[in-house]
Order: structure tokens, then sequence, then C-alpha cells
């Protein structure tokens, strides 16, 4: 494997190649953080911001974030899901403080405007004045003064919700192969096991790569490779919707073959016939989907990774905090009809996953070392060419082709240009 | 002294230095022995307050075995990629909680600083240890040590243990 990459390198005449390049500037530069903000998450896009199972019950609410912008999501008395903007109408405050929690209705602490669940205003303090003093103006109209709403729609029990009122439906946007893969995760009530929130000091493109990228998964993760979970050598695809902006990757890890996938990693790092476990309980699952498949990374742009890693099931949302920082938040969850066996064996393998996963924590540090190196850069760019280097679709893991489909979608919303 | 309180005493002076000695062979890097403080069927686990407190079972590490322990040393040793950087636990006072047949239940405040190459030194995760201690054999053991953390976003990763 080591010559192959030598030889590669010692031929590649950068301009004549084929292959993608994005301009590390992106990472770095506010300017494109600003209109992401604007072309992405405010825009023609649908971001995922909760799972129905976390609102329940009607009032029940949950603070999360489309992108930078604080949103809540909520339950109303109708049954119906809905998003707002958490933001009080009146002079900007934060109407909903909490992360979580049930509530007849929203209220603003600063001023005690009401809301209802749907965020439409329902009271204003003083709205006549006192003692014939004060109060609003008599063509204060309360239907112009609601908490600002998205669109929200579900699918397979994932709310997701767009600022646009010109975006296209949602199962237009995810498109059927992303829709049967939430749905074959979604196919029967979940039970959410709780929430993981992660600090990673990068930008958040650097993680939508990551997770587009079934080339480095068994090469900067050991656990991954040495024990089978996934290898590049798996039966697997990794593809994309119509329009290249989702990607899905699956392995089959029923398809190792020992022997003939040492021979191919050679004396790789990642692939250690020394390395064991005390305890192989932690690998002990149960196959829970016929169709064989034990990791599906779904990731669905802008701001969604839906999961299965062997027993281990997860939503894990993007939100933005600036160009070089970006809050990775993982709910995990199992079934409502899990039995105590199950229970314990998702327990026990969310130890692969999270942030301190024993096989997903080096994702941080792959996308920190990015961060820290293309500081101030802006001219050079990447170089994206495994498996070819455009947008297309692979029935193998020997690719980069749904990176490249990320960043064709990123050029049409975002672009490479700069202001200045 | 009433020999009631004599022992008391005694149990909260073994409790608080097997606290002790858990932060220290942490912080000094002596993670290969960190195991030893555990009995074989320990439980072990890190979870943050905003699960703990919604009895939701998620846990950044869960272990049942003193097995699982060894396996997570071996994997930062061996398999882990993460940045460099050292922990430097501050404990608060070991409070026996209940006591039953020298087997006894106790919490102790902790905050995990955190060093990375770069020199500086953050809080990197504050918290309360939930501990169950078995007193009766030669030397105090954790039977169950469960960190339940304050500091709800984890910095880029989770590798040592709290």
């Amino acid at each position: 494997m080591t010559e192959t990459a030598l030889r590669v390198s010692q031929n590649s005449d950068a301009s004549k190649v084929a292959g993608y390049r994005v301009p590390y500037r992106v990472f770095t530069d506010p300017e494109f953080y600003r209109r992401e903000q604007e072309n992405i998450f405010q825009g023609e896009t649908w971001s995922f911001v909760a799972l129905e199972a976390e609102v329940g019950e009607p009032g029940d609410f949950k603070s999360t974030f489309v992108g930078e912008t604080p949103v809540i999501v909520t339950r109303a008395i109708d049954g119906k899901v809905h998003a707002v903007v958490n933001r009080c109408a009146h002079r900007g405050a934060l109407v909903c403080r909490e992360v979580r929690g049930n509530r007849p209705n929203l209220e603003c602490i600063y001023h005690q405007w009401a809301y209802d669940l749907e965020g439409n205003l329902i009271g204003v303090p003083f709205r006549r004045g006192l003692r014939g003093q004060g109060g609003m103006p008599g063509d204060f109209d309360m239907k112009q003064h609601g908490l600002r709403k998205l669109r929200a729609e579900s699918i397979g029990g994932l709310v997701f919700a767009s600022f646009s009122e010109t975006v296209e439906p949602l199962r237009d946007f995810l498109g059927p192969i992303v829709i049967e893969h939430i749905e074959r995760i979604m196919c029967k009530p979940i039970k959410v096991l709780g929430d993981q929130r992660q600090h990673v000091h990068g930008n958040w493109k650097l993680y939508a790569e990551n997770t587009r990228d079934p080339y480095h998964a068994s090469l900067l993760h050991l656990f991954h490779n040495t024990f089978g979970l996934y290898r590049s050598t798996q039966t697997g695809k990794s593809v994309m919707d119509a329009s290249k902006r989702h990607s899905l990757l699956y392995s089959i890890a029923a398809s190792n073959d020992d022997a003939a996938d040492k021979q191919a990693y050679g004396d790789s790092r990642t692939f250690d016939t020394e390395f064991k476990l005390q305890d192989m309980s932690l690998l002990k699952g149960r196959q829970e989907f016929d169709d064989g498949i034990t990791l599906v990374i779904l990731a669905v742009f802008p701001n969604l990774v839906l999961q299965q890693i062997q027993n281990t099931l997860a939503v894990r949302q993007i939100v933005t905090k600036g160009p070089d920082a970006f809050e990775l938040v993982w709910t995990h969850f199992g079934y409502a009809d899990d039995d105590a066996e199950m229970q314990a064996i998702r327990q026990k393998q969310t130890n692969l996953i999270g942030p301190a996963g024993l096989i997903s924590m080096e994702d941080g540090e792959a996308v920190e070392i990015v961060q820290r190196a293309i500081i101030g850069e802006m001219e050079a760019k990447s170089y994206i060419a495994m498996g070819g280097g455009r947008a297309e679709n692979a029935d193998h893991l020997v690719t980069e082709g749904s990176i490249v489909g990320f960043w064709e979608n990123y050029e049409k919303l975002v672009g490479y240009g700069t202001m200045s | 002294m009433d020999l009631a309180i004599f022992e008391r005493l005694r149990l909260q002076h073994l409790a608080t230095e097997l606290n002790a000695i858990h932060a220290e062979w942490i912080d000094d890097d002596r993670l290969e022995e960190w195991p030893e403080l555990f009995t074989d069927d320990c439980i072990y686990k890190i979870i943050a307050r905003e699960n703990h407190e919604r009895n939701l079972s998620l846990s950044a590490i869960f272990c049942d075995s003193k097995g699982m322990l060894v396996d997570r040393i071996i994997s930062l040793r061996k398999a882990n990629i993460f940045p460099v950087h050292s922990y430097r636990h501050i404990l608060g006072p070991t409070r026996i909680v209940s006591e039953h047949e020298l087997k006894i239940t106790a919490q102790t405040n902790y905050t995990v600083f955190m060093t990375r190459a770069d020199g500086r030194t953050e809080i990197y995760n504050s918290g309360k240890y939930i501990d169950e201690i078995d007193c009766s054999g030669e030397r105090p053991r954790f039977t169950s040590k469960v960190a339940v953390f304050d500091t709800n976003v984890i910095d880029t990763m989770m590798v040592r243990p709290i």
C-alpha cells in the first residue's frame, strides 16, 4: 500500500491529474462563514433540528440551532411539531433559556411577552397602558409580532426545519436514497438514550468531509480496522442522492476476509493483529437488520449524520460556532421494544462512538490538525482525487466521490470567490 | 474516643486516600496501574449530568469489568489518536454517604484541568464521583465509580479516565 501511495505522488503533476480542489480559505475566512449562514442555513435547505421522540408530548420543547441561529422546536396542542426562532419579537431576548422541558406556552422573562407553542403572540403586559397612560400604539397588531416561524417537516421521526418559503418539499430535498435509509433505521418507535455534546476546534465543513469519506475510516481508526467493524475491503457502497449533496456510506462486516484483508493493509498501523481485548463483550452484538449492513453513515446536507455502527444508533447534529469551531450533538437512541439484553448491548457499544468513542474520537483530532495547518492560508487548495476526483457513486469504499459532491453543492450555494 | 466515630473516620480516610491515589495515578500517567484500584466485576461510568438527572443510561464511557478498564488503557496507548494532553485532578472532601459491613458509598467533588501541548491549562471536566468502595479486603477497591460531569460539552475528545 505504501508503494502505491509513493508512485502516485511521484507521477502526479497537479495541473494535469483529475481531481477536485477546495481553497483552504473557506475553512478560515469569516466572510465565507457569514455567506454560509445566509445561503446555506438560512437559505434553500432543510436542517435537522430534533427527533420527534425528543418532543413527544404537547408542550414539550427543545432548544437547538440552525447554523448559529437559536431555534426552539415545540410540540403544540394540535400534536404537530413546530420550529421558531428563539428570539423575542419585542427586543430580541432569548424566549427559551432551558435546553428542554414542557410548558403550556413560551414566555419571555424580560417583559413577559407570551407566545403559544406555534410562536403566535398571545400576551403583552400593559398593552393598553395603566390608568390611561402608556401602552402600545392603537394599531398594534398581535398577529404581526409573533416569533419568526420556520417551516418544519418530519420524515421517519426526524424533524427538519427551513427558513426558506421557496425551498423544495423535504422529501424532494432528501431524495429517495436518503429517505429509504432514514426509514430503514427509523423503522419502529425509538427511545432516546441520551445526548453527548462535543466541541471541536475546527470548521464544520471539515466534518462534512470526514463523514463523506470512506477512504479515511480504516486508516485513521485502528479499532474499526483491526476488529473488522469497517474495512475498505468490505462489501459496501459510497453513493449520493441525485443532487449529490447527501452521502450514504454503508458496509457489511460479514464480508471480511481476515487473511486477504491483512495482505491488503500490509503493515498499516491500523491493522494490528497483536491488539486484543481482554473483555470481548464490547463487540458482541446482534444482527438487527436483514440486509446484513453493519455500518451506515448517512450524511445529510447540511447538518446531520444519521448512523448505525454495529448496534449503536444515533443522530449527530452539527452546530456551527464561528469559522473555526463547531459543536457536535450526538443523540443516541434504541427502539422502544428493545429487550433487556438489547439495552445492555447498546449501552456497552456506546463506548465505540461519541467524543469518548473508541472508534470515533479520532475524527475530532483529524479535523483539528487540518484547521491548525491551514491557518492564514489564502491561496492553497486541497486535493481530492481518490476514486477519480469526480462526484460519482462507487460500489466500493476506496473513493472520495461524495466529498466532491458536497463541494459542488457548496460551490453552487456559496461559491469560492471572495468579495474583496 | 467512641469506637463508632473512630471506625467512621477510618473508613473516611480509606475512601479519601483511594480517591487521591486514583487521581494521582491518572495525572501521573500511571494508567496501566489504574485498573488495580477496582474489583474484577466493577462498574466504571462517566456520564453527563444532563443524562444522569433524566435517568438516561447514555454514558461517555461505560465499563462493567476490570478487563474493560484495561482495554481502554491499551486502546489509548496503541489504537487511539488524540491531541497530546495531561490531566490534573483537584478533589474536594470525600463524604461517606452510607456504610454496611465495610462496603461504603461515598461522594467527592472533582475538577480536572487539561493541559495541551501548547502549554495552556483549561478546566476540562468538573463534576462529582459517586463511589462504592469495598473496604473489607486487604486494601480498599472501587466496586463502582460513577463520575457525573457538569461540563456538558466535551472539549474535542475524552480518552483518559476521569
